[in-house]
């Protein structure tokens, strides 16, 4: 692929995203396409470290609820400026995923041993959010509603939608040019062989602690976005185990180990999510909890056992055999 | 300083409730030291052995004790076709594929539970509940002390199910080879679903034994599981008197800590117990390699 295409296609992407808002008005699409954008960035966020380096990371509500929290304390208990909270929350966030990389990669440990310990630690996190007081105890913490650019708080939804975005790009553009340069292949080797990585002279852990600390700064990013969208955040939300599942689960979904596959996974995801939930609702005449996320659970299977390399995967090999059938 | 008997009691109450734990962690360590997989979907499994408990109860009366039998074997029977139908297939025989489709399993069990029954957390009324034995002085909750007994037996059966049939020699021969034992003629695919099986059947056992004095609701059993998966870590995984051992040792420490530091952080010692072993020696006490 050539260099501006591998760009381009990101751009594009970017490009008609962001024309979408200009074709509605409602409300309810906004929330949910700024909601995706989250997810989506989130996700890009994993699809570095799991999808790229093959180490699946149950917990990444660690690195979310860090940035989250980093937002909203950095605001409310430290008066600082959201524009100002922004990069010290990613950095915090990112700051957590190295130190979790430094300890779970010195000490060798891989596969479900990984997963394990980074649940153990999103759990941690979770409890202690729940009971300091920094951070509002079980009660939680409010961001003070000050609808201000300057605040990183928008009257038009559509704005906030097009800052999500602009993230969202820069994320998938990180991943493009991570993916482009020699740090993408060793991250790579690792996933696919990491004995004859290291045999051929790949310093692993060290790749692997830098893929954890970019991925966690990216999903903390998504934090970010989430503390000044929704402006109030409690342990459940913040360090709760949906952020991990929906941040593993788009990857997986969509095509882990590709660019657009977290987009598509969480377009896919969500929208699913979505409409099942609106028609469990009708038929039942009242909200259902938990029918959106049976259903994931039941993609998430179906896609290990019939589409191993995710949506994305699935499309190329579809394309493939479509080429070959006709020569 | 507490008095020595508050210690004594916490002591107890913490050894009665790792009994349980241990169970919960056997299970866990079994499949683990057969299939090489961590089940992701123990915890959601225990969940849907607790509410089985709970509707058989509210349902048609049926005491505890008495659901545990039928339960563990209709769990058996569950937990060995799911391996042979979902599990197995799906995966490819890859380790990373099972644990997707066991977190996958594990986010569908929870779900469709909190569908039906709603995060309303419940438990059940039994006559003997409260009912307590004294033993030297200190009074024991009767459901407990009979819990601790079952746990042993049930330890004890699986070991001589393991030792001397001729199914337990070919769970042990997978365990240590599979490729030998394919070749010695075992079926490994039925081997591994036995396994499954049985790990889910403890859990059934366990349920049973929990719902007298416990509460269940659909994430009960995330609660459960990580401390489980702490006792396996901490016993060596695939360690079936490790994850005795510690289950005690971690029901006593929860005691202690909810003693000491109250509810809420006394989990976290149970965690910072899980990072710290999973990181300085993740073979755990008895396990003989990662």
């Amino acid at each position: 692929m050539s260099k501006a295409s591998a760009y381009g296609s990101v751009l594009a992407l970017g490009a008609a995203l962001g024309a979408l808002p200009l074709a509605t008005e409602s409300n309810v699409l906004l929330n949910f396409l700024i909601f995706l954008l989250i997810v989506a960035v989130a996700a890009t966020g994993w699809n570095l470290l799991g999808g790229y380096g093959g180490q699946f990371s149950f917990g990444h509500a660690a690195f979310f609820g860090t940035g989250a929290y980093g937002m909203a304390i950095l605001q409310e208990r430290a008066g600082l400026n959201a524009w100002a909270a922004l990069p010290i929350a990613i950095a915090l966030g990112a700051a957590v995923g190295r130190v979790i990389g430094v300890l779970a990669f010195r000490a060798r440990l891989r596969g479900s041993y990984f997963a394990l310990v980074t649940l153990a630690f999103a759990e941690v996190l979770r409890i202690l959010a729940n009971v300091l007081p920094m951070t509002g105890g079980a009660a939680g913490i409010l961001i003070r509603l000050r609808i201000d650019p300057w605040h990183f708080q928008f009257a038009d939804r559509r704005v906030f939608y097009w800052v999500a975005l602009g993230f969202l790009v820069g994320a998938l553009l990180l991943v493009r040019a991570m993916e482009r340069c020699r740090f993408g292949a060793w991250l790579v080797a690792v996933r696919e062989n990491e004995d004859a990585a290291c045999a051929l002279g790949v310093d692993t852990v060290a790749v692997k602690v830098a893929a954890i600390t970019l991925s966690a700064a990216i999903t903390a990013a998504a934090g970010c976005l989430y503390a000044q969208k929704f402006l109030y955040l409690d342990a459940a939300i913040a360090y709760g185990p949906w952020i991990s599942v929906e941040a593993l689960l788009a990857p997986v979904i969509g095509g882990a180990g590709t660019v657009f596959g977290p987009v598509l996974g969480a377009l896919v995801l969500l929208g699913l999510g979505e409409l099942t939930k609106a028609w469990i609702g009708t038929l039942t005449g009242g909200a259902v909890p938990g029918v959106d996320l049976v259903l994931f659970g039941v993609l998430l299977i179906l896609c290990v056992a019939f589409a191993p390399r995710g949506i994305l995967g699935l499309l190329s090999r579809l394309r493939f055999g479509l080429r070959w059938a006709r020569s | 300083m507490q008095s020595p008997e508050i210690l004594l009691a916490a002591l107890l109450n913490g050894v009665m409730t790792g009994a349980i734990y241990a169970l919960i962690a056997v299970g866990l360590t079994l499949v683990y030291g057969v299939l090489h997989i961590i089940n992701f979907a123990h915890g959601a499994i225990l969940t849907a052995a607790m509410f089985a408990v709970y509707v058989l109860h509210a349902a048609w009366g049926v005491d505890p004790y008495l659901a545990l039998l039928p339960l563990t074997v209709c769990f058996f029977v569950l937990g060995y076709a799911v391996q042979r139908l979902i599990i197995g297939p799906a995966s490819h025989g890859d380790d990373g594929n099972i644990l997707l489709i066991t977190l996958g399993l594990a986010i569908i069990i929870e779900n469709a539970l909190l569908a039906v029954f709603r995060s309303d957390t419940r438990s059940i009324d039994v006559a003997y509940a409260f009912s307590v034995v004294e033993v030297g002085g200190l009074f024991l909750s009767l459901p407990r002390v009979l819990a601790v007994a079952v746990v042993l037996a049930v330890v004890v059966l699986l070991w001589l199910f393991l030792a001397r049939s001729r199914t337990g020699a070919a769970i042990r021969a997978v365990a240590k080879e599979k490729m030998g034992a394919e070749l010695c003629g075992i079926d490994v695919a039925r081997i591994y679903a036995v396994t499954f099986g049985l790990g889910a059947a403890c859990l059934a056992v366990a349920a049973s034994l929990l719902m007298p004095t416990y509460l269940v609701n659909p994430r009960v059993g995330n609660a459960f599981v990580l401390v489980a998966f702490t006792i396996v870590v901490l016993g060596g995984m695939g360690s079936i008197p490790g994850a005795l051992l510690g289950g005690l040792v971690i029901g006593v420490v929860e005691s202690f800590s909810g003693l000491f530091m109250g509810e809420s952080l006394g989990q976290i010692g149970i965690f910072l117990i899980f990072i710290l072993v999973l990181l300085v020696r993740p073979t755990g006490l008895f396990g003989a390699k990662a």
